[in-house]
């Protein structure tokens, strides 16, 4: 159908062109794909500028993101090791937005999920000398349980009370992060410093390092094991969505919630199980960050990888599989943003990103013609 | 420990609140939702105090800081109003965009050290009244006391006057105004605008004049997505928005205040001797954001109203309204 012109206002100034939005009719499959390239490339010319107009030297700045990101095999390792939890909240996000559920708890959930895994060692619910395969297993269960329960609580009041879940899931990530401080300094704390003893072997993650004797290539190399639980859950979430009937009833919501409920689907029901596999989802994510990478309860478990995992859905357009490959991409952006000054490089680059895919998804949707206004 | 100088400073941080809060009603007044007030607010926040500490003048920053939350808001005004994307996902880009954007521009300026502030002064007569008038009109900063002006003033302009006659109907109906002559999409980017430039005062009058200086992302720590909760409290009216912020306000200095003394009351302060229970109070703020919300929703479903009705969904001419 078409509408109206919409920009020509019809007292006052008047612009010698008019834009009109054509919805389209069919969408041809490389579209979407084109535009998100292209708007990622506008987004980068957008932020170059911006360095530039700061004084910083943009080239320098971006040439060293790739270089840091993925120059050599080792950097390359590290690029990884930060994807690894972004996938799984690129994950969590991509499940709850299908839903048209704004889950941008993320970052509170893997809190809690980093929490409920260390409590298994350090409460301890668990002895120390519990063989390995039994303590990751029980680690992952409490992780995803801790997380599913911080997005059971936004679920509920959303589901029950319509409340909004996006000020309930971000209050709940500054809650969380005081919570996981409080075990931090009291508890367990080791002689008064800001962390955990470090766990013993039995709680780590394999890491490629570890199979050095067999194949010396892998030394030196920190990827852990978490890295394939995270493609194990984005076939998981794959099957689900669509390929389950739970699935077919989630985008449906998502799509139409009116027709949902006239279909009978349980819309209550759905809403607080939905929030809480996104949560548990995420809180795998703290799991394997404690477990594959710093081996001990501390602060600073996340450089945002929750907030990060809300660009990485939808960039990837909620696809589980592109949600790797653009976790990727942003894991090399995390891991070189260490290094490159000033540190709010990353975080305006995502946001200018983030800005171009949503204005370029307007070329996919509609058929745009600028005509030239008569009289 | 001193109940009225702590009210006094919870009405100083719920000035802040306040402006954030009632740009983000305008705007969503307007049927639009801008997720970004943090975002702006930081924005304002830096480049109200980086003006003022290269020029000298704080009036100069704050008219900058206003200007800047209003060009930021303008690209969620483009990009949701003109372009229709989805209204949740742009205000989440807004507030990465004006949180980097203010770690990059604001890079060393945490070190800066300024002369000028924003004035704060006794106002003669009320500040003698017993008990209100130490908290509301002894040494207030000039933007508090701009606060109070604004609370009757943006009520009679929402309710009584023939332009806000126009915003409630563009957030309301907009197909029905349209038809009446209103241009909803010109109306929109004006409340939008609008919105961010209070968003930019806000956050000017915390790096001018209530905490000065610039802590980076710790400037504002959450106090936006506080905003938008009150938004819902406020259940879209500026009278209960100000209720809200300086209740806010207050609760945050009190917990900042609680760890303090090793007395409270008659008994030995846990706070004091345990320090790390802190971490609990520190939740305060935002578990009573959560209740607060569950209290607005809980009004608004009983008796259906308070949220515009359009909010959120972009207007297409020719299309069937909300």
């Amino acid at each position: 159908m078409t509408t109206p012109d919409i920009s020509a206002p019809r007292r006052g100034f008047r612009l010698p062109y008019t834009l009109r939005l054509e919805q389209r009719t069919k969408v041809s499959g490389w579209l979407p794909i084109v535009t998100s390239i292209g708007a990622v490339i506008v987004a980068l010319i957008i932020g170059a500028i911006i360095l530039w107009a700061a004084g910083g030297n943009p080239i320098r700045s971006y040439r060293h993101i790739v270089q840091a990101a993925f120059g050599n095999v080792g950097v390359f390792n590290d690029t990884l090791v930060k994807a690894s939890p972004l996938i799984f909240t690129g994950l969590a996000c991509a499940i709850a937005f299908r839903m048209r559920l704004w889950n941008i708890g993320a970052e509170g959930q893997l809190y809690l999920g980093a929490w409920g895994a260390s409590a298994i060692v350090l409460l301890p619910i668990l002895p120390e000398t519990t063989p390995g395969w039994i303590m990751i297993p029980a680690m992952m269960l409490a992780g995803f349980t801790a997380g599913a329960l911080w997005g059971l609580i936004p679920g509920y009041l959303k589901a029950k009370l319509n409340v909004n879940e996006i000020i309930t899931t971000l209050m709940l990530n500054y809650i969380a992060v005081s919570w996981n401080n409080y075990w931090i300094f009291s508890h367990w704390s080791e002689s008064g410093f800001q962390m955990s003893p470090t766990f013993s072997k039995n709680a780590w993650l394999p890491r490629l390092a570890d199979f050095a004797k067999q194949v010396p290539f892998f030394s030196g190399l920190t990827l852990h094991l978490g890295i394939v639980f995270a493609l194990a859950a984005v076939v998981i979430v794959w099957l689900i969505l669509y390929r389950s009937r739970w699935g077919y009833e989630i985008r449906l919501i998502g799509d139409n919630p009116n027709a949902a409920k006239y279909a009978g689907i349980r819309i209550v029901r759905t809403t607080v199980l939905v929030m809480m596999l996104s949560g548990g989802l995420a809180g795998l994510a703290g799991m394997t960050e404690i477990s594959g990478v710093v081996h001990r309860f501390q602060e600073q478990i996340s450089a945002d990888f929750g907030f990060t995992g809300i660009i990485i859905a939808w960039l990837a357009k909620l696809n589980p599989f592109a949600v790797v490959l653009v976790s990727i991409l942003f894991g090399g952006l995390i891991l070189a943003g260490r290094e490159i000054q000033p540190a709010g490089i990353p975080l305006m680059l995502q946001g200018i990103i983030l800005f171009s895919i949503i204005s370029s998804e307007m070329l996919v949707r509609y058929r745009v013609t600028i005509r030239r206004q008569e009289a | 420990m001193n109940l009225i100088t702590i009210l006094q400073a919870g009405v100083a941080t719920g000035t802040v609140l306040f402006f954030a809060t009632l740009g983000e009603l305008f705007t969503e007044r307007a049927g639009v939702l801008n997720l970004g007030v943090e975002g702006m607010m930081l924005l304002g926040a830096m480049s109200g105090f980086s003006i003022a500490v290269s020029t000298g003048d704080p009036w100069l920053g704050l008219l900058i800081a206003m200007l800047a939350g209003g060009v930021l808001s303008l690209f969620h005004a483009v990009v949701t109003i003109t372009f229709r994307a989805d209204q949740v996902v742009s205000g989440l880009s807004l507030t990465f965009l004006g949180t980097g954007l203010s770690l990059v521009l604001g890079e060393g300026l945490s070190d800066a050290s300024i002369q000028a502030l924003l004035p704060a002064f006794d106002i003669p007569v009320l500040s003698a009244i017993p008990v209100i008038g130490p908290i509301f009109f002894v040494d207030q900063s000039i933007m508090t006391y701009l606060a109070y002006l604004l609370i009757p003033l943006a009520w009679f302009y929402i309710n009584r006057t023939r332009p806000g006659l126009h915003l409630r109907a563009v957030g309301e109906y907009p197909a029905a105004a349209d038809a009446l002559g209103v241009n909803v999409f010109r109306l929109r980017y004006l409340y939008v605008i609008v919105g961010g430039m209070l968003c930019g005062l806000a956050g000017a009058s915390l790096s001018l004049a209530i905490s000065p200086g610039w802590f980076s992302e710790k400037t504002t720590s959450g106090l936006g997505w506080i905003a938008i909760g009150l938004v819902i409290f406020a259940q879209w009216d500026p009278i209960r928005a100000s209720l809200g912020s300086f209740l806010f306000g207050g609760l945050r200095r009190l917990i900042l205040d609680l760890q303090g003394p090793q007395r409270l009351l008659f008994f030995a302060n846990p706070f004091f001797y345990q320090p790390h229970l802190g971490f609990f109070l520190q939740m305060v703020p935002y578990a009573f954001t959560i209740v607060v919300l569950v209290i607005g929703s809980r009004e608004a479903l009983r008796k259906r109203l308070g949220t515009p009705a359009a909010l959120g969904l972009p207007y297409i001419r020719g299309e069937r309204g909300a």
